[in-house]
């Protein structure tokens, strides 16, 4: 999140596309109550079907899934075309002025950029970006159209991009009807007024698609027309599905990058530190080194930093994505497995297949509270436990109340949790058990090993007991010339010289003071606009809303007095935040790079960022009803990988007519690994089922609560889920022709107190060609009645 | 001094936190459920449920659909009839209003599940006695609110003095009705006497399955009037043939 959940109190109106806020992140609903109480706020929900949270909107639009982006360029060009972009702010603050390279170009016809090449090792597209960049003068500096006349700045390459994206073709693709499309427009648009703040929420139902990142740029661009990035009651809030997933982000729990969202280093492109370090982006992240050397001090202090540097692991060129990793599994590369606190068996793509390919496996250690699927792989009613030679050991794991650490939310904010009490028999903390793992590994090393140096010469003592304290003061980091208690207030003291050791850089300041660390600080405000500062702390250096330079005009006035995040008197800033500027200099010089982690100081219209498109476009799911109705020789997103051949139905293959989405449930969390041995909530779901509308009930004789199989391209034989026939699902019309959608939750599985099947077997391996996400959300599928 | 809960149905979302923590608190076991082709579950009030979302979905002549979401359970009554029909006198209102049923008095005759307004009342048939919500009189006494307001993510679920209560109520109508929500009402206030469990509703009382002008049973009155006054005589002849009752289905309770 840009901003956070008490700063939702601020909205004027708030946009929940793809994510079902209500059941999935109740708490959250306090603030956008407490927001239209308070002022008269809106809440817009778009989704396939009326969600909890679209029983409690002011406005519901119905959507095709898998056409957000179409739905939200429409949004783009509804701005544009009725002048309801935040003048003062697009000119000043974004890239909208800038000239892009004369060459670039777009084809409508196959939907894609110039630049495009073959990419046989992926069986995809991919892109040289050289056509993507700005014009340069001779001193290298980026030519700009204040007049944003040009045809060449990117203002005008956006009027001209979207003009495709009418009320009639967006009314088409996503089959929301027109009046509809535009009275959600309308209500958006209004916040493009100064002082008006528009709230885009979203989760999975937006980034689990093959364009999953263009659904994203497609709600950060309408944010930077309207004036809502970096102001209080705006933002682009990802609302985080897992209490943990943003702290497990930070600390570099993702393939593709190391702790504090630094790319990890490939052996290729990066075979030395000074390679790395000169790949550095612009912007802020010039002092990537500094960062860079702090972790690896951190992880070997006292060794040179070029060498820990070779101790590192580096990316191969091979996709070690859960996809990625599955693949080489079946393949059997991948022989062994260690899976804490996750059930792909469950909640994977095609998890049937996955499940199988656990069987190649020699060992597989599973830790956690229950014996889940992904254990149990073995006891998959289609497996033979006879032909499978995988060793099973299953862990037993504390869980979250039975251990302390922190946990940071979708707001950044970095909470240390207190044990409660201590876990059942012999279940440990992950710490714990991480910690007697590394020791066990450690002491095989020592009777020699093909490289022992890296696992030798790690820092690794937090006691026999192991304390998430002197972990947590690793994180934060210290002096290194000083000692281990000599930590650091802030990653502005960070060296590149292996002085300084910092576990993630955007944690400096969070445990800095062991006597009072921040992260355990519970103290509300009395005055203030609902940041609470003093109450734990948000990464970076305690910054509640992000780029909040642009909450205030380059004159330093803030859009909002009545809810300002900072005010310039004429000789110096008042504030109520932490600013993401220089606030040394005067406001007119810091409106110049208000935006500090980008190169050119600006919001990103354009970008060349992402692997597959400059601009955020409408691109098909892999399996979809009809072909892309904008682009009409496009394929699903050109750039997505390929991982399986014969894998996804053609575009309208009769045999799979229904568009199917997957989601979660307010009663059940994930795979249901934990939720479905808990009494209470198996009793208020105690089973799978199958949303459908009245309509396509009716025309498939199909009655409320009776057994229903479900197929799909990849599992013909389908699974079996009750139906639940109600008005919540309509049919929509789609390029003319009527179109059924039907929507499964995917909580189940055949462990545990209530059992069910898998809903993610019917699933795609596809996914997206920057973040790997698999489709989840949109693919096709047969109902028919009976088993 | 009256205290009284009120469940502004436009503020709930239907995520059962409040099912779940009253089952939790009481420490009410599960039951053993199915998927019936709705998301309401368990389908009836028993011992060991005393609250339960009730979905309700709606399409107006527009087309445009509506999903209403209520927490129900015992309302709590002034007039409660399960107070009159009790001949054993078990049941009562507390200081603060609540209907509390003592278990030791109850004889499991079952007429006030029988003769409940909102049929929300249920007959726990392991220990022969009646069962329902308490309006959490336990944590009441202790300066807690009940568990389900507790447990409530928006504030859909608020607890406090009757009168704080009621002006929240009207005040939060006025809003609905200004916000176009026009048909926005409060239950409870007048009803059965004033109920100490009132809703702010966002629809006529029918669309959430609630009677629209609830009564007392016309058959309580009676048996109030007739029986109260031989209180002790129907005791003794209920208590007799309740007794054989008891012994015998105490013989056919499972093991524990």
């Amino acid at each position: 999140m840009t901003n956070h959940w008490i700063d939702y109190q601020h909205s004027d109106v708030f946009m929940n596309i793809g994510g079902n806020t209500a059941e999935n992140h109740p708490i959250s609903m306090k603030w956008i109550e407490k927001a239209r109480a308070t002022k008269g706020a809106k809440l817009i929900v778009v989704d396939p079907r009326v969600s909890r949270t679209a029983a409690v909107a002011d406005l519901y639009v119905p959507i095709r899934p898998g056409t957000n982006a179409a739905y939200l360029g429409g949004l783009i060009q509804y701005i544009l075309a009725n002048n309801l972009w935040h003048k003062e702010y697009v000119e000043n603050y974004t890239n909208a002025t800038f000239l892009i390279n004369e060459g670039f170009s777009f084809d409508d016809a196959t939907g894609l950029f110039s630049g495009v090449q073959d990419d046989p090792a992926r069986n995809a597209k991919k892109y040289n970006t050289a056509t993507w960049q700005y014009q340069r003068d001779e001193e290298g500096n980026i030519r700009k159209d204040p007049t944003m006349e040009d045809p060449n700045c990117v203002f005008q390459i956006m009027k001209r991009f979207y003009a495709k994206y009418s009320l009639d073709n967006v009314s088409r693709i996503t089959g929301a009807p027109r009046n509809l499309l535009e009275e959600s427009y309308k209500l958006y648009a209004s916040t493009g007024q100064p002082g008006k703040a528009g709230n885009i929420l979203y989760a999975m139902g937006i980034t689990q698609f093959t364009h999953g990142a263009q659904g994203v740029r497609a709600i950060a661009v309408p944010q930077l027309l309207l004036g809502n990035i970096g102001i209080p009651g705006g933002g682009v809030n990802a609302q985080r599905g897992q209490s943990n997933v943003q702290g497990a982000c930070d600390v570099g729990m993702l393939y593709h990058i190391v702790t504090g969202y630094m790319a990890c280093p490939q052996q290729g492109a990066h075979p030395t530190l000074e390679a790395y370090n000169a790949a550095s982006p612009g912007g802020y992240w010039a002092n990537r080194p500094k960062f860079m050397a702090s972790m690896l001090t951190a992880w070997w202090p006292g060794v040179p930093l070029e060498q820990a540097y070779q101790y590192l692991p580096k990316l191969d060129g091979k996709d070690h994505s859960h996809m990625g990793m599955y693949k080489y599994m079946g393949e059997g590369i991948v022989k062994g497995l260690i899976v804490f606190a996750d059930n792909p068996a469950v909640s994977g793509p095609s998890a049937s297949v996955k499940r199988g390919y656990q069987a190649k496996l020699d060992w597989l250690v599973c830790v956690d509270a229950f014996e889940t699927e992904t254990a149990a792989f073995w006891k998959d009613p289609a497996a033979n436990p006879r032909e499978i030679k995988t060793e099973v050991f299953l862990l037993p794991a504390a869980i979250a109340y039975e251990r302390e650490g922190t946990k940071t939310n979708s707001g950044r904010w970095i909470q240390w949790q207190y044990k409660a009490q201590d876990p059942p028999g012999q279940a440990k903390s992950d710490l714990w058990i991480v910690d007697k793992l590394f020791k066990a590994v450690r002491e095989e090393y020592k009777k020699g090993g093909k490289f022992p140096d890296p696992i030798m010469k790690m820092y690794w003592d937090y006691g026999e007991d192991p304390d998430a304290n002197l972990v947590a003061m690793e994180i934060n980091g210290y002096d290194a010339t000083k000692g281990r208690t000599a930590l650091l207030t802030t990653f502005g003291a960070l060296k590149d010289d292996g002085t300084t050791a910092c576990g993630s850089w955007i944690y400096a300041g969070y445990y800095s003071n062991p006597a009072d660390p921040a992260c355990k600080r519970r103290i509300r405000e009395t005055q203030g606009i609902g940041n609470h500062p003093n109450w734990s702390w948000a990464w970076p250096i305690n910054r509640r809303i992000v780029y909040n330079r642009c909450s205030a005009d380059p004159a330093g006035n803030p859009w909002n007095p009545k809810v300002p995040l900072f005010w310039w008197d004429g000789s110096t800033w008042h504030r109520n935040d932490v600013p993401d500027f220089n606030a040394t200099v005067p406001p007119e010089v810091s409106a110049k790079n208000a935006f500090i982690m980008t190169a050119e100081g600006c919001g990103r219209l354009f970008t060349t960022g992402l692997n597959d498109a400059p601009l955020p476009i409408h691109y098909e799911p892999a399996e979809s009803p009809v072909p892309n109705l904008l682009y009409p020789r496009a394929t699903y997103n050109p750039v997505s990988q390929r991982w399986y051949k014969d894998h996804t139905c053609a575009t309208g293959d009769p045999k799979y007519p229904y568009v199917i989405t997957t989601y979660r449930i307010s009663e059940h969390y994930q795979s249901g690994a934990m939720t479905r041995n808990m009494p209470w909530l198996v009793e208020a779901m105690p089973e799978l089922f199958v949303e459908l509308s009245e309509e396509l009930a009716a025309e498939l004789k199909i009655k409320n609560g009776e057994v229903v199989t479900i197929e799909s391209y990849r599992l013909p034989k389908g699974i079996q889920a009750k139906a639940c026939v109600t008005k919540r699902l309509k049919p929509l019309v789609v390029d003319g022709k009527t179109t059924h959608i039907v929507g499964m939750p995917f909580h189940w599985g055949y462990m545990g107190m209530a059992r069910g099947a898998i809903t993610n077997d019917l699933a795609p391996s596809v996914g997206d060609p920057n973040t790997t996400i698999p489709e989840y959300k949109a693919f096709l599928c047969n109902i028919r009645k009976g088993v | 001094m009256l205290t009284t809960k009120l469940i502004d149905t436009s503020k709930c979302m239907g995520c059962r936190g409040c099912q779940v923590a009253c089952k939790q608190w009481n420490r009410l076991p599960a039951e053993e459920t199915a998927f019936t082709g709705y998301y309401e579950n368990p389908v009836r009030y028993t011992a060991n449920t005393w609250t339960r979302i009730v979905f309700r979905e709606h399409e107006d002549a527009g087309g445009k659909l509506k999903w209403y979401f209520s927490k129900q359970g015992c309302m709590h009554c002034t007039e409660a009839a399960c107070e009159k029909v009790c001949p054993a006198g078990a049941i009562s209102h507390s200081a603060t209003g609540a209907v509390v049923i003592n278990r030791r008095k109850c004889i499991g005759c079952n007429y006030c599940v029988a003769s409940c307004t909102f049929h929300v009342m249920s007959f726990d048939q392991r220990e022969n006695v009646s069962a329902k919500c308490t309006l959490c009189t336990d944590r009441q006494a202790v300066g807690l609110a009940p568990a389900c307001a507790k447990a409530c993510p928006t504030g859909a679920i608020s607890f406090g003095l009757r009168t704080d209560m009621v002006s929240r109520a009207h005040t939060r109508v006025s809003e609905l009705i200004a916000r176009g929500v026009t048909k926005a009402n409060i239950y409870g206030l007048t009803e059965l006497d004033g109920t100490n469990v009132m809703f702010v509703l966002q629809d006529s009382p029918s669309a959430y399955g609630l009677p629209e002008r609830p009564r007392v049973p016309v058959a309580a009155y009676v048996w109030n009037a007739l029986f109260r006054p031989l209180r002790v005589v129907v005791v003794l002849a209920l208590g007799l043939a309740l007794w054989n009752n008891k012994r015998e289905s105490e013989a056919a309770k499972p093991a524990e």
